[in-house]
Protein backbone atom coordinates (compact mmCIF):
# COMPACT_ATOMS: atom_id res chain seq x y z
CA UNK A 1 0.00 0.00 0.00
CA UNK A 2 1.71 3.16 -1.17
CA UNK A 3 1.85 6.28 0.95
CA UNK A 4 0.60 8.81 -1.51
CA UNK A 5 -0.89 11.45 0.78
CA UNK A 6 1.17 13.72 2.99
CA UNK A 7 0.11 13.84 6.63
CA UNK A 8 -1.67 16.72 8.36
CA UNK A 9 0.85 18.27 10.76
CA UNK A 10 0.30 18.03 14.50
CA UNK A 11 -0.18 21.11 16.69
CA UNK A 12 -0.11 21.69 20.42
CA UNK A 13 -3.30 20.96 22.35
CA UNK A 14 -2.87 24.47 23.83
CA UNK A 15 -4.13 25.62 27.23
CA UNK A 16 -7.88 25.67 26.59
CA UNK A 17 -8.90 22.04 26.04
CA UNK A 18 -10.21 21.62 29.58
CA UNK A 19 -13.87 22.21 28.74
CA UNK A 20 -13.67 20.07 25.60
CA UNK A 21 -11.55 16.93 25.90
CA UNK A 22 -11.71 15.54 29.46
CA UNK A 23 -14.89 13.60 30.21
CA UNK A 24 -16.40 12.05 33.35
CA UNK A 25 -15.08 8.53 34.01
CA UNK A 26 -12.21 9.15 31.58
CA UNK A 27 -9.99 7.71 34.32
CA UNK A 28 -12.33 4.82 35.21
CA UNK A 29 -11.55 2.19 32.61
CA UNK A 30 -12.14 -0.66 35.09
CA UNK A 31 -15.75 -1.40 36.03
CA UNK A 32 -16.39 -0.11 39.58
CA UNK A 33 -15.57 -2.64 42.28
CA UNK A 34 -13.86 -5.06 39.91
CA UNK A 35 -11.66 -7.33 42.05
CA UNK A 36 -8.74 -7.22 39.59
CA UNK A 37 -8.67 -3.41 39.22
CA UNK A 38 -5.31 -1.68 39.32
CA UNK A 39 -4.30 1.97 39.31
CA UNK A 40 -1.57 3.61 37.27
CA UNK A 41 -0.59 7.01 38.56
CA UNK A 42 2.21 9.51 38.74
CA UNK A 43 3.37 13.00 37.89
CA UNK A 44 4.30 14.69 34.65
CA UNK A 45 7.42 16.88 34.97
CA UNK A 46 9.02 19.44 32.70
CA UNK A 47 12.73 20.03 32.03
CA UNK A 48 13.09 22.12 35.20
CA UNK A 49 11.61 19.33 37.30
CA UNK A 50 8.37 21.28 37.79
CA UNK A 51 5.07 19.41 37.61
CA UNK A 52 3.03 20.02 34.45
CA UNK A 53 -0.52 20.95 35.46
CA UNK A 54 -1.85 21.22 31.91
CA UNK A 55 -0.97 17.92 30.30
CA UNK A 56 -3.58 15.53 28.94
CA UNK A 57 -2.88 11.80 28.81
CA UNK A 58 -4.56 9.29 26.52
CA UNK A 59 -4.28 5.60 27.46
CA UNK A 60 -4.82 2.54 25.27
CA UNK A 61 -4.34 -1.08 26.26
CA UNK A 62 -5.34 -4.68 25.67
CA UNK A 63 -8.24 -6.14 27.62
CA UNK A 64 -7.31 -8.70 30.33
CA UNK A 65 -7.95 -11.52 27.81
CA UNK A 66 -5.55 -9.89 25.33
CA UNK A 67 -8.24 -8.54 23.04
CA UNK A 68 -7.37 -5.33 21.18
CA UNK A 69 -10.74 -4.70 19.60
CA UNK A 70 -11.76 -2.10 22.20
CA UNK A 71 -15.43 -1.14 22.53
CA UNK A 72 -17.53 2.00 22.27
CA UNK A 73 -18.83 3.65 25.41
CA UNK A 74 -15.82 5.45 26.92
CA UNK A 75 -17.71 8.76 26.86
CA UNK A 76 -21.36 7.71 26.88
CA UNK A 77 -23.77 10.58 26.48
CA UNK A 78 -27.27 11.41 27.61
CA UNK A 79 -29.31 12.38 24.55
CA UNK A 80 -31.94 14.10 26.70
CA UNK A 81 -29.59 16.54 28.44
CA UNK A 82 -26.49 16.50 26.22
CA UNK A 83 -24.48 15.60 29.31
CA UNK A 84 -22.34 12.58 30.09
CA UNK A 85 -23.68 9.30 31.46
CA UNK A 86 -20.33 7.82 32.45
CA UNK A 87 -19.28 4.30 31.51
CA UNK A 88 -21.84 1.52 31.69
CA UNK A 89 -20.09 -0.22 34.59
CA UNK A 90 -19.68 -3.62 32.93
CA UNK A 91 -17.86 -3.20 29.62
CA UNK A 92 -14.17 -2.62 28.97
CA UNK A 93 -13.26 -0.11 26.27
CA UNK A 94 -9.47 -0.19 26.72
CA UNK A 95 -9.36 3.60 26.41
CA UNK A 96 -8.83 6.23 29.09
CA UNK A 97 -8.21 9.98 29.07
CA UNK A 98 -6.92 11.87 32.11
CA UNK A 99 -5.84 15.51 32.49
CA UNK A 100 -3.14 16.20 35.06
CA UNK A 101 -4.37 18.09 38.10
CA UNK A 102 -2.94 21.32 39.55
CA UNK A 103 -0.09 19.25 41.07
CA UNK A 104 0.76 17.64 37.73
CA UNK A 105 -0.62 14.32 38.96
CA UNK A 106 -2.78 11.81 37.09
CA UNK A 107 -4.39 8.51 38.05
CA UNK A 108 -5.89 5.85 35.80
CA UNK A 109 -8.03 3.03 37.20
CA UNK A 110 -8.08 0.04 34.91
CA UNK A 111 -7.73 -3.72 34.54
CA UNK A 112 -4.42 -5.50 33.93
CA UNK A 113 -3.60 -5.58 30.20
CA UNK A 114 -3.36 -9.08 28.71
CA UNK A 115 -1.20 -8.31 25.66
CA UNK A 116 1.40 -10.93 24.64
CA UNK A 117 4.76 -10.54 26.35
CA UNK A 118 5.22 -8.07 29.17
CA UNK A 119 2.01 -6.23 30.06
CA UNK A 120 2.04 -2.54 29.21
CA UNK A 121 -0.31 0.41 28.86
CA UNK A 122 0.34 2.73 25.93
CA UNK A 123 0.40 6.42 26.81
CA UNK A 124 0.04 9.43 24.51
CA UNK A 125 1.04 12.75 26.09
CA UNK A 126 -0.40 16.12 25.06
CA UNK A 127 0.41 19.46 26.70
CA UNK A 128 0.50 23.17 26.22
CA UNK A 129 3.99 23.86 24.84
CA UNK A 130 4.27 20.38 23.32
CA UNK A 131 3.88 20.88 19.56
CA UNK A 132 3.56 17.19 18.75
CA UNK A 133 2.26 14.52 21.12
CA UNK A 134 4.64 11.96 22.62
CA UNK A 135 4.08 8.21 22.90
CA UNK A 136 5.46 6.11 25.70
CA UNK A 137 4.64 2.82 27.45
CA UNK A 138 4.06 2.06 31.11
CA UNK A 139 5.28 -1.51 31.59
CA UNK A 140 3.72 -3.22 34.59
CA UNK A 141 6.49 -5.82 34.83
CA UNK A 142 10.13 -6.16 33.89
CA UNK A 143 11.63 -8.96 31.86
CA UNK A 144 12.72 -9.85 28.33
CA UNK A 145 11.18 -7.46 25.79
CA UNK A 146 12.49 -6.32 22.37
CA UNK A 147 11.99 -2.62 23.11
CA UNK A 148 13.25 -2.68 26.70
CA UNK A 149 16.21 -4.85 25.76
CA UNK A 150 17.33 -2.26 23.19
CA UNK A 151 17.74 0.40 25.90
CA UNK A 152 20.45 1.19 28.44
CA UNK A 153 19.60 0.23 32.03
CA UNK A 154 19.04 3.87 32.94
CA UNK A 155 16.67 4.55 30.08
CA UNK A 156 14.93 1.19 30.43
CA UNK A 157 14.00 2.08 33.99
CA UNK A 158 11.95 5.07 32.78
CA UNK A 159 9.43 2.68 31.15
CA UNK A 160 8.89 0.37 34.13
CA UNK A 161 6.08 1.35 36.48
CA UNK A 162 6.94 0.74 40.12
CA UNK A 163 4.67 -2.05 41.29
CA UNK A 164 2.68 -1.99 44.50
CA UNK A 165 4.17 -3.37 47.69
CA UNK A 166 3.02 -6.91 48.41
CA UNK A 167 0.68 -5.80 51.18
CA UNK A 168 -0.60 -2.71 49.38
CA UNK A 169 -4.32 -3.26 48.89
CA UNK A 170 -4.55 -0.33 46.45
CA UNK A 171 -2.73 -2.21 43.69
CA UNK A 172 -1.29 1.10 42.52
CA UNK A 173 1.56 1.30 40.03
CA UNK A 174 3.64 4.48 39.97
CA UNK A 175 4.67 5.84 36.57
CA UNK A 176 6.13 9.34 36.31
CA UNK A 177 6.69 11.03 32.97
CA UNK A 178 9.67 13.38 32.58
CA UNK A 179 9.44 15.39 29.39
CA UNK A 180 13.06 16.57 29.44
CA UNK A 181 16.37 16.36 31.26
CA UNK A 182 17.58 14.04 33.99
CA UNK A 183 15.67 10.77 33.93
CA UNK A 184 13.92 11.81 30.73
CA UNK A 185 11.26 9.26 29.82
CA UNK A 186 11.86 7.17 26.71
CA UNK A 187 9.45 8.37 24.03
CA UNK A 188 8.58 6.25 21.04
CA UNK A 189 7.98 6.60 17.33
CA UNK A 190 6.14 4.09 15.19
CA UNK A 191 7.02 3.51 11.56
CA UNK B 1 -3.93 40.40 35.45
CA UNK B 2 -1.90 37.24 35.05
CA UNK B 3 -2.35 35.24 31.92
CA UNK B 4 -1.11 31.76 31.11
CA UNK B 5 1.67 31.64 30.09
CA UNK B 6 2.98 34.80 31.73
CA UNK B 7 3.77 37.53 29.21
CA UNK B 8 7.42 38.40 28.70
CA UNK B 9 7.12 42.17 28.29
CA UNK B 10 10.69 42.59 27.09
CA UNK B 11 10.13 40.28 24.14
CA UNK B 12 8.68 41.99 21.08
CA UNK B 13 7.09 40.67 17.91
CA UNK B 14 10.20 41.90 16.07
CA UNK B 15 12.36 39.67 18.30
CA UNK B 16 10.15 36.68 17.57
CA UNK B 17 10.07 37.51 13.85
CA UNK B 18 13.87 37.31 13.76
CA UNK B 19 13.88 33.96 15.54
CA UNK B 20 11.21 32.61 13.20
CA UNK B 21 13.21 33.82 10.19
CA UNK B 22 16.40 32.18 11.45
CA UNK B 23 14.60 28.88 12.04
CA UNK B 24 12.99 29.04 8.61
CA UNK B 25 16.29 29.76 6.86
CA UNK B 26 18.04 26.95 8.72
CA UNK B 27 15.28 24.50 7.77
CA UNK B 28 15.15 25.56 4.11
CA UNK B 29 18.92 25.31 3.86
CA UNK B 30 18.93 21.85 5.43
CA UNK B 31 16.28 20.58 3.01
CA UNK B 32 18.14 22.08 0.05
CA UNK B 33 21.18 20.15 1.31
CA UNK B 34 19.28 16.87 1.28
CA UNK B 35 17.81 16.73 4.78
CA UNK B 36 14.37 15.12 5.01
CA UNK B 37 11.21 17.21 4.76
CA UNK B 38 9.55 17.56 8.17
CA UNK B 39 5.81 17.05 8.01
CA UNK B 40 5.29 17.81 11.69
CA UNK B 41 6.31 20.74 13.89
CA UNK B 42 9.64 20.84 15.66
CA UNK B 43 9.11 19.95 19.31
CA UNK B 44 12.09 22.11 20.13
CA UNK B 45 10.99 25.44 18.69
CA UNK B 46 12.24 28.33 20.80
CA UNK B 47 10.03 31.07 19.27
CA UNK B 48 7.15 29.22 20.98
CA UNK B 49 8.49 29.80 24.48
CA UNK B 50 6.35 27.19 26.21
CA UNK B 51 8.12 24.48 24.21
CA UNK B 52 11.50 25.15 25.86
CA UNK B 53 11.10 22.90 28.88
CA UNK B 54 8.51 20.57 27.37
CA UNK B 55 10.36 18.70 24.64
CA UNK B 56 12.59 15.66 25.03
CA UNK B 57 16.28 16.08 24.29
CA UNK B 58 16.87 12.40 23.63
CA UNK B 59 15.89 11.07 20.19
CA UNK B 60 12.66 9.11 19.94
CA UNK B 61 13.11 5.34 20.06
CA UNK B 62 11.67 3.61 17.01
CA UNK B 63 9.29 0.72 17.57
CA UNK B 64 9.67 -1.24 14.40
CA UNK B 65 6.35 -1.49 12.57
CA UNK B 66 7.32 -5.07 11.85
CA UNK B 67 6.23 -6.01 15.37
CA UNK B 68 2.68 -7.14 14.61
CA UNK B 69 1.89 -7.48 18.30
CA UNK B 70 2.45 -3.84 19.19
CA UNK B 71 -0.64 -2.69 21.08
CA UNK B 72 -0.42 0.71 19.36
CA UNK B 73 -1.27 -0.82 15.97
CA UNK B 74 -4.86 -1.03 17.16
CA UNK B 75 -6.78 1.74 18.83
CA UNK B 76 -9.88 2.94 20.67
CA UNK B 77 -13.29 2.78 19.01
CA UNK B 78 -16.36 4.92 19.58
CA UNK B 79 -20.01 4.57 18.68
CA UNK B 80 -23.44 6.14 18.71
CA UNK B 81 -23.52 6.01 22.51
CA UNK B 82 -20.58 8.45 22.64
CA UNK B 83 -22.19 11.36 20.81
CA UNK B 84 -25.55 13.13 20.73
CA UNK B 85 -27.39 14.57 17.79
CA UNK B 86 -26.54 18.20 18.57
CA UNK B 87 -22.85 17.62 19.15
CA UNK B 88 -21.96 18.38 15.53
CA UNK B 89 -23.93 21.65 15.45
CA UNK B 90 -22.29 24.12 17.83
CA UNK B 91 -24.98 26.72 17.07
CA UNK B 92 -27.77 24.59 18.59
CA UNK B 93 -26.32 23.83 22.00
CA UNK B 94 -28.00 26.72 23.86
CA UNK B 95 -31.35 28.48 24.01
CA UNK B 96 -30.33 31.22 21.61
CA UNK B 97 -28.08 31.44 18.60
CA UNK B 98 -24.42 32.41 19.00
CA UNK B 99 -23.19 35.66 17.50
CA UNK B 100 -20.82 35.36 14.56
CA UNK B 101 -20.35 34.22 11.00
CA UNK B 102 -22.21 30.90 10.70
CA UNK B 103 -20.28 28.26 8.78
CA UNK B 104 -20.04 24.61 7.84
CA UNK B 105 -16.68 22.86 8.17
CA UNK B 106 -16.46 19.50 6.45
CA UNK B 107 -13.82 17.15 5.17
CA UNK B 108 -12.60 13.59 5.06
CA UNK B 109 -10.50 11.68 7.55
CA UNK B 110 -7.99 9.57 5.60
CA UNK B 111 -4.90 7.49 6.16
CA UNK B 112 -1.77 8.10 4.11
CA UNK B 113 -2.87 5.55 1.53
CA UNK B 114 -6.00 7.66 0.99
CA UNK B 115 -8.36 5.17 2.62
CA UNK B 116 -11.23 6.67 4.63
CA UNK B 117 -11.26 6.23 8.39
CA UNK B 118 -14.89 5.26 9.03
CA UNK B 119 -17.02 5.65 12.15
CA UNK B 120 -14.25 7.31 14.11
CA UNK B 121 -14.45 10.13 16.63
CA UNK B 122 -13.65 13.74 15.66
CA UNK B 123 -13.67 16.32 18.47
CA UNK B 124 -13.33 20.09 18.04
CA UNK B 125 -13.05 23.12 20.32
CA UNK B 126 -12.70 26.78 19.52
CA UNK B 127 -13.01 30.39 20.66
CA UNK B 128 -16.18 32.37 20.04
CA UNK B 129 -16.54 35.08 17.39
CA UNK B 130 -14.86 37.60 19.71
CA UNK B 131 -11.85 35.35 20.24
CA UNK B 132 -12.79 34.17 23.74
CA UNK B 133 -12.83 30.59 24.99
CA UNK B 134 -15.48 29.40 27.42
CA UNK B 135 -12.65 28.34 29.74
CA UNK B 136 -11.97 29.74 33.22
CA UNK B 137 -8.25 30.22 32.62
CA UNK B 138 -8.93 32.36 29.57
CA UNK B 139 -8.22 36.00 30.56
CA UNK B 140 -8.73 37.76 27.24
CA UNK B 141 -11.13 40.65 28.03
CA UNK B 142 -13.45 39.89 25.14
CA UNK B 143 -17.10 39.01 25.73
CA UNK B 144 -18.26 35.49 26.46
CA UNK B 145 -21.22 34.40 24.37
CA UNK B 146 -23.91 32.76 26.54
CA UNK B 147 -25.06 30.86 23.46
CA UNK B 148 -21.72 29.38 22.53
CA UNK B 149 -19.54 26.82 24.31
CA UNK B 150 -17.40 26.02 21.29
CA UNK B 151 -17.17 22.23 21.76
CA UNK B 152 -18.27 19.69 19.14
CA UNK B 153 -18.01 15.96 18.41
CA UNK B 154 -19.03 13.70 15.60
CA UNK B 155 -18.36 10.29 14.06
CA UNK B 156 -17.05 10.05 10.50
CA UNK B 157 -19.42 8.46 7.98
CA UNK B 158 -18.77 5.59 5.56
CA UNK B 159 -16.69 7.87 3.35
CA UNK B 160 -14.69 9.09 6.33
CA UNK B 161 -16.47 12.43 6.17
CA UNK B 162 -17.11 14.72 9.15
CA UNK B 163 -19.27 17.85 9.15
CA UNK B 164 -19.70 20.56 11.78
CA UNK B 165 -21.92 23.62 11.84
CA UNK B 166 -20.39 26.39 13.94
CA UNK B 167 -19.43 30.05 13.87
CA UNK B 168 -16.10 31.43 12.75
CA UNK B 169 -13.76 31.91 15.72
CA UNK B 170 -11.97 35.21 16.25
CA UNK B 171 -8.20 35.72 16.65
CA UNK B 172 -7.06 36.22 20.22
CA UNK B 173 -4.07 37.57 22.16
CA UNK B 174 -1.76 35.33 24.18
CA UNK B 175 1.26 35.68 26.39
CA UNK B 176 4.16 34.37 24.30
CA UNK B 177 5.50 37.91 23.71
CA UNK B 178 4.16 41.46 23.59
CA UNK B 179 1.35 41.83 21.06
CA UNK B 180 1.20 38.11 20.30
CA UNK B 181 -2.03 37.10 18.51
CA UNK B 182 -3.14 33.68 17.42
CA UNK B 183 -4.66 33.43 13.94
CA UNK B 184 -8.29 32.26 14.04
CA UNK B 185 -8.34 28.47 14.32
CA UNK B 186 -10.36 25.43 15.33
CA UNK B 187 -8.71 22.72 17.43
CA UNK B 188 -9.23 19.14 16.20
CA UNK B 189 -8.66 15.88 18.06
CA UNK B 190 -8.96 12.77 15.89
CA UNK B 191 -8.38 9.02 16.04
CA UNK B 192 -7.41 6.61 13.31
CA UNK B 193 -7.74 2.84 13.22
CA UNK B 194 -4.49 2.63 15.21
CA UNK B 195 -3.33 4.50 18.30
CA UNK B 196 -0.18 5.37 16.31
CA UNK B 197 -2.37 7.60 14.14
CA UNK B 198 -3.65 9.74 17.01
CA UNK B 199 -3.64 13.42 16.06
CA UNK B 200 -4.38 16.73 17.76
CA UNK B 201 -4.01 19.74 15.52
CA UNK B 202 -5.51 23.09 14.50
CA UNK B 203 -7.32 24.18 11.35
CA UNK B 204 -6.81 27.71 10.03
CA UNK B 205 -8.72 29.94 7.60
CA UNK B 206 -7.36 31.00 4.21
CA UNK B 207 -5.51 34.28 3.85
CA UNK B 208 -5.16 35.10 7.55
CA UNK B 209 -2.66 37.99 7.88
CA UNK B 210 -1.49 36.63 11.27
CA UNK B 211 0.08 33.45 9.83
CA UNK B 212 3.56 34.93 9.45
CA UNK B 213 3.68 36.21 13.03
CA UNK B 214 2.48 33.09 14.82
CA UNK B 215 5.19 30.91 16.40
CA UNK B 216 2.77 28.01 16.86
CA UNK B 217 1.96 27.76 13.15
CA UNK B 218 5.58 28.51 12.23
CA UNK B 219 6.76 25.61 14.44
CA UNK B 220 5.79 23.63 11.35
CA UNK B 221 8.88 24.74 9.45
CA UNK B 222 7.88 23.18 6.15
CA UNK B 223 5.79 25.64 4.13
CA UNK B 224 3.87 22.97 2.22
CA UNK B 225 3.04 21.25 5.52
CA UNK B 226 1.79 24.55 6.97
CA UNK B 227 -0.46 24.96 3.93
CA UNK B 228 -2.10 21.63 4.77
CA UNK B 229 -3.39 23.17 8.01
CA UNK B 230 -5.39 25.80 6.11
CA UNK B 231 -8.98 25.02 5.08
CA UNK B 232 -10.27 25.99 1.64
CA UNK B 233 -13.29 28.20 1.18
CA UNK B 234 -15.81 25.99 -0.64
CA UNK B 235 -18.67 27.86 -2.29
CA UNK B 236 -20.52 24.61 -3.01
CA UNK B 237 -20.55 23.98 0.74
CA UNK B 238 -21.97 27.43 1.48
CA UNK B 239 -25.71 27.24 2.09
CA UNK B 240 -27.85 29.91 0.41
CA UNK B 241 -28.95 32.56 2.87
CA UNK B 242 -27.49 30.61 5.80
CA UNK B 243 -23.79 29.82 6.12
CA UNK B 244 -20.30 29.86 4.59
CA UNK B 245 -18.53 26.61 3.71
CA UNK B 246 -14.99 25.46 4.40
CA UNK B 247 -13.44 22.15 3.39
CA UNK B 248 -10.53 20.57 5.22
CA UNK B 249 -9.31 16.98 4.81
CA UNK B 250 -7.21 15.37 7.54
CA UNK B 251 -4.54 12.79 6.71
CA UNK B 252 -3.31 10.61 9.57
CA UNK B 253 0.31 9.57 9.91
CA UNK B 254 1.55 6.33 11.38
CA UNK B 255 1.23 2.59 10.70
CA UNK B 256 -1.85 0.54 11.53
CA UNK B 257 -2.57 -3.18 11.76
CA UNK B 258 -4.52 -3.16 8.48
CA UNK B 259 -1.72 -1.21 6.82
CA UNK B 260 0.78 -3.92 7.68
CA UNK B 261 -1.56 -6.77 6.76
CA UNK B 262 -2.04 -5.29 3.31
CA UNK B 263 1.68 -5.04 2.72
CA UNK B 264 2.87 -1.49 3.11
Amino acid sequence: MAEHLLPTPSHTVGPFYGHALPFPDGDRVAPPGHPDAISLHGYVYDGAGAPVPDALLDFWQAAPDGSLTGAPGSMRRDPSTGGFLGRDGVGFTGYGRVPTDADGHYALHTLPPGNPGLPYISVCVFARGLTHHLFTRAYLADGPDPLLDSLSAERRATLIAAGPAARDASRAYRFDIRLQGEGETVFLEFR
Amino acid sequence: MARTPSPTPSLSQADIDLEIRDQQEAYDKAVAGGAPVLHHPRRDYAPYRSSLLRHPKQPLVAVDGGDPEAVELSGPVFGVTDITEHDSDLTLQHRGEPIGERMTVSGRLLDRAGRPVRGQLVEIWQANAAGRYAHLREQHPAPLDPNFTGVGRTLTDDQGRYTFTTIKPGPYPWGNHTNAWRPAHIHFSVFGTAFTQRLVTQMYFPGDPLFRYDPILRSVTDEAARDRLVAAYDHDLSRPGFSMGYTWDIVLDGPSATWIEEGR
